[in-house]
């Protein structure tokens, strides 16, 4: 029975309830059995294949910012971390011990962002996010997975949401944000549930939680650009999807089901959903699959394109420009996930007077460390999280020194990351939604 | 010597063939009714145009971002598999043996050519074991298969080159290369050299993924 | 509907485009099911609420008023609230209020909400509240004779991050108030029975089985998930879909019912007899149809299968497919002509030999008989509803700001 890594001062085992409980409850008769069964069941051709050709040449290396930032230590690439997690469970054949599965639930939840640079890198295609997602369905599996995350995953299961967010505290927060913003706009409105509206509009948990401002945003773009726009009074409103994140597919497939099936209730056109990536991510090529959708069943809509939508058409003019010189941030989800990298160029063109990029960017950008649900495994992890991204402390430190001051990131988990790699690198910038941007510079009606 | 001569190259060369060819079309085979019944979304979402736009950007030298960012290593890598191809094929020796035999025969390289090849051949295999001890990521995915694969492919070329400049005993190394040659080919379907089956598919699925469902370069 | 009135021809009800003059904010507006009467939620130069029908407000105004809907026996019931909140019936409140009231449903003449009071939550059915409050309510359903509602309760306090406690099951279901005495980890969708006096309900044991619970028992089978139950209108089984290794079935009292595998199945429903059960499936990935008794119809849609319906005799059904950006209307497997921007769930006639249905193309609306256009296009219009002899046709349109009744 393979023990794992025995000893290792650079990666002391962090203690986390989630995990730790769950390791307690293992014994290594039950996890050959779930191995096993899983391997057999879960897994096929690409993961067989991706295990069978890598030949070790470890050129995804450079792809990763964990690797990068701390000091390239091998234990944090990309292969690397297969091989500290599937490898070393094909290699005993599922005979590991509970304190090694630890070890792998902790590298596959903590250190891996699955925002695929390293797909990018590696010369065969080979897509360790895809690995490290399913090494992270094996730990829900079992029964391990990071105490914050997983309760995140039981939120989503008894609400829909992501936040224990009731039924009732969703509609109040919409119509407090409708009565905070007609103080923009008389007349405006968040119409619920009006069925045969051309949008709907979607969000994520901490929206309405803590956010609400952004509902309030919206809510006023949407008036102003003159949208037929409707948001649901009913579970299915948001679309974040931690789920997708911790291995229970059962339950992403469950969530999608549920915010589609809200839109064609309503009978919309399409959804627009606010600046999020890793809820991009579900709706556009995880969640939807797993329920049998090929593509979205209705037409999803990221933030951002349909920001550049509505300047491209003219729904919406600016005032002024946004003075301050911005830098932007590139999120995984929706950069290598949608390729919506000019489209963000394009609406900061449009809003802000002066742009200083980081680079690498576009595709090539190093994700914000949060993404992947890495921060929802919370503040155990934060350290090494922040310290995992010195890369991109650096990228902001030198478009700092280039003269920018904001930073433009169109993603609620970018966002969380950068306001924690700032403010421990005292990197002192401001961070902004686009929408934030819009807000600011845009003509209102009133 | 003679009849172990005759042995490596009659039924062996037959056999290694049979391996390669019969093992390819099996591994090739038996993973695409893998896919079929548990990785549909192979087929689901391959799209031809993107996943040879994916192939052709990793095959053209430079092609991709990371090619750039470690121009030594790409360099010895086309140059290993360029060489590794094209200096058995092309080489006068073995088309004349083919000739002998089967009265079919190719255009062929300079025995020169070829001699400079399989040097380069030799020499990336030198550097890539030095890559292996010397840098850090590539020495902790290293273990002992590793090793004993690079030595699979340079002892065709080594025992080649020592039997073309006859510097050691002639007979063995004709033997030991045809030995080699035999047991390198054997190996391709059955070991990570099997990349160069998969490489179009893994190549071509994560292309057509970021291509055609996520718009986006991979590369 | 007997009572409605089937003579042929159009009538002008009210002039809903002039409501603007009249008040600063007049939200989209609601007809009533037999056409008669049309309504919307207005608001005053005061910031007052009220609810405008045919161009007559309320009395009494309210300091906000949402969810305006028709019941089926043409009541018209609004969220409101004047510091409280409470259900308003044709303009008349309950007399129960609340800290928080949404989710209005009915059935027969039934009306049920959910409601928050003191951060306690229960439902209220035809204003009679549960006698226990719960600290979470969730999927409230209510009756086929709208008299008692289920729904989804938490039974054991939770706080953010006690993963362990959770998954040692604090959900259950209460059935007007009264909780089954089992916990579960997740329940959802509580159906009842057509005699009204059981509930089913899918359920979550541990974070990987699920099964089917009926009346507090589960099934002795579990998957690896489950979609909501039903109850079969002839006899006492209950169908659900079910997982098995991948792939869906249709299951009844824990055994496989339809045993040809589908890449999904959901949304199954009985025709009135119980003897048929379609239900919307994917017998391949990426491809969406109609299975009637497990046996799947040969065409199929792309994108999106919704808004299935079985005829009354139970013999014939219809969805609305999706395919290429495109929606179409689909009735025995065969699409009809055209598509559009929109299609609503089709509607048979009594006798089951029509089919009606809404659909939307470059921003106006038409009502597709038989896949045959019955009137030109206008500007909205709800969805059409056959007479009891299944002659005639009932239109409820508005065009040039003008709100119509029709019959054809």
């Amino acid at each position: 029975m393979y023990e794992g890594i025995v000893e290792d001062t650079q990666k002391a085992a962090i203690a986390d309830l989630g995990i730790d409980k769950g390791v307690e409850a293992l014994t290594p008769e039950k996890i050959e059995t779930v191995i096993t069964s899983f391997l057999e069941s879960e897994t096929g051709a690409r993961f067989k294949t991706y295990a069978d050709i890598c030949v070790h040449c470890g050129l995804c290396s450079d792809a990763c910012h964990y690797f990068l930032s701390n000091d390239r230590n091998p234990k944090f690439s990309p292969a690397g971390k297969v091989k500290q997690t599937i490898g070393e469970i094909l290699k005993h054949k599922g005979k590991v011990s509970p304190k090694f599965i630890g070890q792998t639930a902790e590298i596959a939840f903590t250190e891996c962002n699955v925002c695929k640079r390293c797909a990018m890198y590696c010369p065969f295609g080979i897509d360790v996010a895809y690995l490290m997602l399913t090494m992270r369905r094996l730990c829900h599996k079992l029964g391990v997975v990071p105490q914050y995350i997983q309760d995140t995953a039981h939120s989503h299961s008894a609400t829909f949401n992501q936040m224990w967010v009731k039924e009732d505290e969703w509609i109040d927060s919409l119509q407090w944000q409708e009565d905070e913003a007609r103080g923009d706009i008389s007349n405006l409105r968040i119409p619920l549930e009006k069925e045969g509206s051309d949008i709907m509009y979607s969000v994520i948990g901490p929206e309405p939680k803590f956010r609400a401002q952004l509902i309030y945003q919206a809510a006023v773009i949407m008036e102003t650009a003159g949208m037929n726009w409707t948001m649901p009074a009913t579970p299915g409103w948001d679309n974040s999807d931690m789920c997708m994140y911790t291995g229970d597919s059962e339950m992403m497939g469950r969530l999608k089901r549920s915010h589609f099936e809200t839109a064609a209730r309503l009978k919309v056109k399409r959804i627009v959903m606010g600046e999020c990536g890793h809820a991009f991510r579900s709706v556009y090529d995880m969640g939807n699959r797993w329920v049998g959708w090929k593509m979205p069943p209705i037409p999803v809509i990221h933030a951002i394109e349909f920001y550049d939508e509505l300047f491209q058409k003219g729904k919406i003019k600016v005032t002024h420009k946004f003075e301050e010189p911005v830098t932007i941030h590139d999120p995984c989800n929706i950069v290598r996930g949608r390729g919506l990298h000019e489209k963000i160029r394009n609406v900061v063109h449009r809003t802000c007077s002066s742009l200083i990029e980081m680079y690498p960017n576009r595709e090539h950008n190093y994700c914000c460390a949060a993404g992947g649900g890495v921060i929802n495994c919370g503040p155990p992890f934060k350290a090494k999280r922040v310290e995992g991204d010195r890369v991109k402390a650096d990228q902001l430190r030198e478009a700092k020194s280039k003269g920018a001051k904001v930073v433009v990131a169109p993603c609620h988990n970018c966002h969380g990351g950068l306001e924690d790699i700032i403010h421990h690198y005292k990197l002192d910038m401001k961070l902004k939604f686009l929408g934030d941007i819009i807000y600011e510079v845009m003509e209102k009606t009133t | 010597m003679h009849h172990i001569y005759d042995f490596v190259s009659g039924p062996l060369v037959w056999l290694s063939f049979i391996i390669f060819i019969g093992g390819s079309i099996y591994r090739i085979a038996t993973m695409a009714m893998l896919a079929k019944k548990k990785d549909g979304v192979v087929y689901d979402y391959m799209d031809s145009s993107y996943a040879l736009r994916s192939i052709l950007h990793w095959i053209i030298p430079f092609g991709s971002e990371n090619m750039k960012k470690h121009p030594v290593m790409t360099v010895v890598t086309y140059v290993f598999h360029i060489s590794l191809m094209i200096a058995p094929l092309f080489l006068f020796a073995h088309i004349a043996l083919i000739k002998e035999s089967w009265d079919i025969s190719w255009g062929y390289i300079s025995d020169s050519t070829a001699d400079i090849m399989t040097m380069l051949v030799i020499a990336s295999c030198v550097f890539f074991m030095l890559r292996r001890i010397k840098l850090p990521e590539v020495r902790y995915l290293t273990d002992t298969s590793d090793y004993i694969l690079l030595a699979i492919v340079a002892a065709p070329f080594v025992t080649g080159f020592l039997a073309y400049h006859q510097w050691m005993g002639y007979k063995l190394m004709v033997i030991l290369h045809i030995l080699s040659g035999e047991v390198m080919l054997a190996a391709i379907p059955f070991t990570r050299l099997s990349h160069v089956l998969f490489f179009p598919f893994t190549r071509g699925y994560i292309g057509s993924e970021f291509g055609a469902v996520r718009h986006a370069r991979d590369w | 509907m007997k009572n409605w009135n089937w003579e042929v021809g159009k009538r002008l009800v009210a002039d809903v485009g002039k409501w603007k003059e009249s008040w600063v904010w007049v939200e989209e507006p609601y007809a009533s099911p037999d056409g008669e009467k049309i309504a919307a939620i207005v608001r005053t130069e005061d910031e007052m609420f009220n609810i405008c029908v045919n161009g007559q407000a309320y009395e009494n105004s309210f300091d906000k008023i949402w969810h305006l809907r028709f019941s089926p026996d043409n009541r018209l019931t609004a969220i409101v609230s004047d510091g409280e909140w409470t259900l308003a019936i044709d303009g008349e409140t309950w007399e129960n209020r609340f800290d928080f009231v949404w989710n209005t449903q009915f059935a027969k003449d039934g009306i049920a909400i959910s409601v928050q009071s003191e951060r306690k939550y229960f439902a209220a059915v035809n204003d009679t509240v549960w006698e226990n409050g719960f600290s979470h309510i969730g999927d409230m359903t209510l009756s086929h004779d709208g008299q008692r509602a289920a729904s989804v309760v938490q039974t054991v306090p939770l706080k953010e991050g006690e993963i362990v406690k959770f998954q040692q099951g604090c959900f259950s279901v209460a059935v007007n108030g009264e909780v089954w005495d089992r916990n579960f980890v997740n329940v959802w969708n509580p159906a009842f029975s057509h005699d009204n006096k059981r509930v089913a309900a899918e359920v979550r044991l541990n974070l990987y089985d699920y099964t089917i619970v009926v009346d507090g028992k589960a099934w002795d089978k579990t998957f690896s998930t489950v979609w909501a139950p039903q109850f079969s209108p002839a006899d006492a089984s209950v169908t659900a879909p079910v997982r098995i290794g991948g792939k869906w079935f249709l299951a009844r009292d824990g055994e496989i019912l339809w045993d040809k595998p589908f890449d999904q199945v959901w949304h199954h429903q009985y025709s009135p007899d119980g003897k048929n059960i379609a239900a919307i499936v994917c017998p391949q990935f990426g491809q969406w149809t109609v299975a009637i008794n497990g046996i799947a119809w040969k065409h199929t849609f792309g994108d999106l299968v919704t808004d299935l319906v079985i005829s009354p005799d139970g013999t014939r059904a219809a969805c609305v497919g999706k395919d290429n950006g495109k929606w179409f209307v689909c009735v025995d497997g065969i699409v009809w002509g055209g598509q559009f921007d929109m299609a609503w769930q089709p509607v048979f006639s009594p006798d089951s030999r029509r089919v009606a249905a809404k659909v939307e193309k470059d921003g106006k609306y038409v009502i597709l008989t038989d896949g045959v256009p019955l009137i030109e296009p206008v500007q909205a219009l709800w969805t059409p509803t056959f007479s009891p002899d299944s002659s005639s046709i009932l239109v409820r349109m508005i065009e040039d700001g003008k709100y119509y009744r029709r019959v054809c």
